[in-house]
């Protein structure tokens, strides 16, 4: 594929992503559906995302040794981690 | 012991320990063993490659029919509740105690998945179906439920989907003026079957022609290639007879082998010693339950069926059994189809005069079928003579040899452009393999904008995931039409992303074979 400027690129990708998916068969409706389902699921990865990278960045500041019993950084939930997002000695 | 000294005529076993399915065991290091080579002592080689699916590529497929299954199961819901307009067959209200008729996953496939790319088949065309054809523009309004007629034509569409291999499917030519002579001689039905009035001089004379081409005793000749083999099975074979059948048998065999009664067992495709092992289990074990030995064998191996091969290979566009030098006195029942090659309709089935004549009185297709239609049989009898050269010319010669040179250029082409094509090098029939649901319509789509036609195949006609585009190619095409079509092809397997190839072949026992369908008919 030679691609000529970036916005053809996108567009290009853009249909691959629509052939792989098989959005590219749908009804208009249900591409609605399915693309409003998928940003949402991308919304909900940045933001928790963006939550861990806050708690890790916060967390590599402190004494590990100190909090070992506490909490692991390796056995975060969601739950726990709203649990103990506000409780987080600064 | 002096058996196992000889080479044998499948390839496989032999003195020095047997190569799996007759492989060419290169040195160390070479990758030679991934093309099978399936007989050492045929005149030529048996070059068979299935390149191995990416396994990006088969995750992916998966992934889009998972996304379609999803949405599938949501119409569905929709449909149910009345929150959207049904449009397919459901259970009647009356019957709704019954059995139901719409409920397995074939149902589910045609109204979810198959209805959302269903325009990329059964396209009507209004010509005759040559090199170029012309198509009726159609359009759906509510997502291929129903389809509209503009009433406009698409001229000049490069035809890669009819099995014409050697351009017989003309307007004009030799067999068309001999075809309209017999029809005015003849008139077009003949409203009786061969064993009543309906026994024309002309199918006597085809029938004389086609065992001289074939080189068998007798021939017979049959009104439909489907019904050749899916009616003279039952007449060969029956209850207590075994049938031994390749996995890739075509459906017109299989049904044969399940109306006869038979008991039917499967072997894996081209797989000499997986029809020994089954051959010499069902010789020790005997019939299912009573153990008794077998009334007879029926080995659909020797029974050839070349409804595709006949006139398309071979030095002499003899079929396969001329392609490989082999003797046609060797195979015990040659089939074949006038639908492909020789652009008519019908079968064959050539062999022994003793079973020759044993057919005639005893299969369904003489004793109940319409024999062939005058016109149709001249077709034949013209375009058979024009392979054998008894027309006085050289064209018949001349067009399976460009049919050759088509199709070694072709696929040698599409695989340097990186596309994964399946089997045979010298098959005309070229399988590319598209793999994901959704590029199945796109490539179909892409390809008529562009002026090409191609045949678009998927489930259930290949494993759910091989969905493939099977090109034809014809004697007909030219280098030009070729190139442009080449062209096209490249540019769409550029869009879409279809050349997923990497080189690397596997040999054909690795291909997935399902136990399930071995199967058993208990009477």
């Amino acid at each position: 594929m030679d691609v000529k400027n970036t916005p053809s690129y996108l567009y290009w990708l853009f249909c691959q992503f629509e052939l792989i998916t098989c959005s590219y068969l749908m009804e208009p409706w249900e591409k609605v559906l399915f693309y409003s389902f998928n940003l949402a699921m991308l919304g909900l990865l940045l933001y928790t995302t963006y939550i861990c990278l806050a708690f890790h960045a916060s967390s590599l500041k402190i004494n590990p040794l100190k909090y070992k019993n506490t909490m692991s950084p390796f056995s975060l939930t969601p739950y726990s981690l709203l649990f103990t997002f506000h409780t987080l000695p600064v | 012991m002096e058996l196992h000294e000889r080479p044998r005529a499948n390839g496989c076993g032999g003195a020095r320990g047997a190569l799996r399915n007759g492989f060419v065991r290169g040195p160390p290091g070479t990758q030679i063993n991934h093309i099978v080579h399936n007989g050492g002592l045929y005149k030529r080689p048996f070059n068979e490659a299935f390149e191995e699916t990416p396994m990006l590529v088969a995750v992916l497929t998966y992934v889009g029919y998972g996304v379609l299954t999803l949405f599938g199961y949501l119409r569905d819901f929709m449909r149910q509740w009345k929150i959207e307009k049904c449009q397919n067959a459901t259970e009647r209200e009356e019957q709704k105690d019954f059995v139901p008729l719409y409920q397995d996953f074939e149902n589910f496939y045609n109204r979810n998945l198959y209805m959302r790319i269903r325009d990329s088949w059964n396209r009507p065309i209004c010509s005759v179906p040559g090199a170029k054809v012309d198509m009726m523009e159609r359009v759906s309004h509510d997502y291929n439920w129903t389809f509209t007629y503009t009433g406009r034509v698409i001229k000049d569409i490069i035809n890669m989907g009819s099995y014409n291999y050697l351009g017989f499917a003309q307007k004009t030519g030799a067999c068309q003026e001999a075809a309209a002579k017999v029809l005015s001689q003849y008139g077009a039905g003949v409203c009786s079957t061969r064993q009543e009035m309906g026994n024309l001089d002309k199918h006597e004379e085809l029938e004389k022609l086609v065992a001289r081409f074939l080189g068998v005793e007798s021939a017979m000749a049959y009104g439909m290639g489907f019904a050749t083999n899916s009616m003279n099975i039952p007449a060969l074979v029956g209850k207590g007879c075994l049938i031994l059948s390749d996995e890739l048998n075509h459906a017109s065999l299989v049904l044969g082998a399940r109306l006869s009664g038979a008991t039917i067992r499967i072997f894996k495709h081209n797989n000499m010693q997986s029809l020994e092992k089954l051959l010499k289990d069902a010789i020790v074990h005997g019939q299912p339950r009573t153990r008794r030995p077998w009334k007879k064998i029926l080995i659909l191996y020797l029974y050839l069926d070349e409804a595709h091969s006949i006139g398309a290979l071979g030095p002499s566009g003899r079929g396969v059994v001329d392609y490989f030098g082999l003797d046609p006195e060797d195979v015990d029942v040659m089939m074949g189809t006038f639908t492909k090659s020789f652009g008519a309709a019908g079968g064959y089935i050539g062999g022994k005069k003793e079973l020759i004549d044993y057919l005639r009185t005893y299969s369904h297709s003489a004793a109940y079928a319409t024999s062939m239609s005058p016109p149709v049989v001249e077709q034949i009898i013209t375009s058979v003579k024009c392979i054998m050269g008894e027309d006085g010319t050289t064209i018949g010669r001349a067009r399976v040899q460009q049919l050759a040179e088509n199709t070694r250029y072709f696929r040698r082409r599409l695989k340097e452009m990186g596309f994964i094509i399946y089997g045979n090098e010298d098959s005309p029939v070229v399988p590319l393999m598209l793999y994901m649901p959704a590029k199945i319509g796109a490539f179909g789509r892409e390809m008529l904008k562009r002026n090409i036609g191609v045949v678009v195949v998927g489930f259930p006609a290949t494993p759910i995931i091989e969905s493939r585009a099977r090109f034809c190619l014809s004697a007909a095409h030219t280098k030009e039409m070729l190139d442009t079509a080449l062209k096209e092809i490249n540019e769409v397997g550029d869009l879409l992303q279809l050349k997923y190839s990497r080189r690397r072949l596997v040999p054909l026992l690795d291909r997935p074979f399902d136990e399930t369908t071995y199967e058993e008919t208990e009477d």
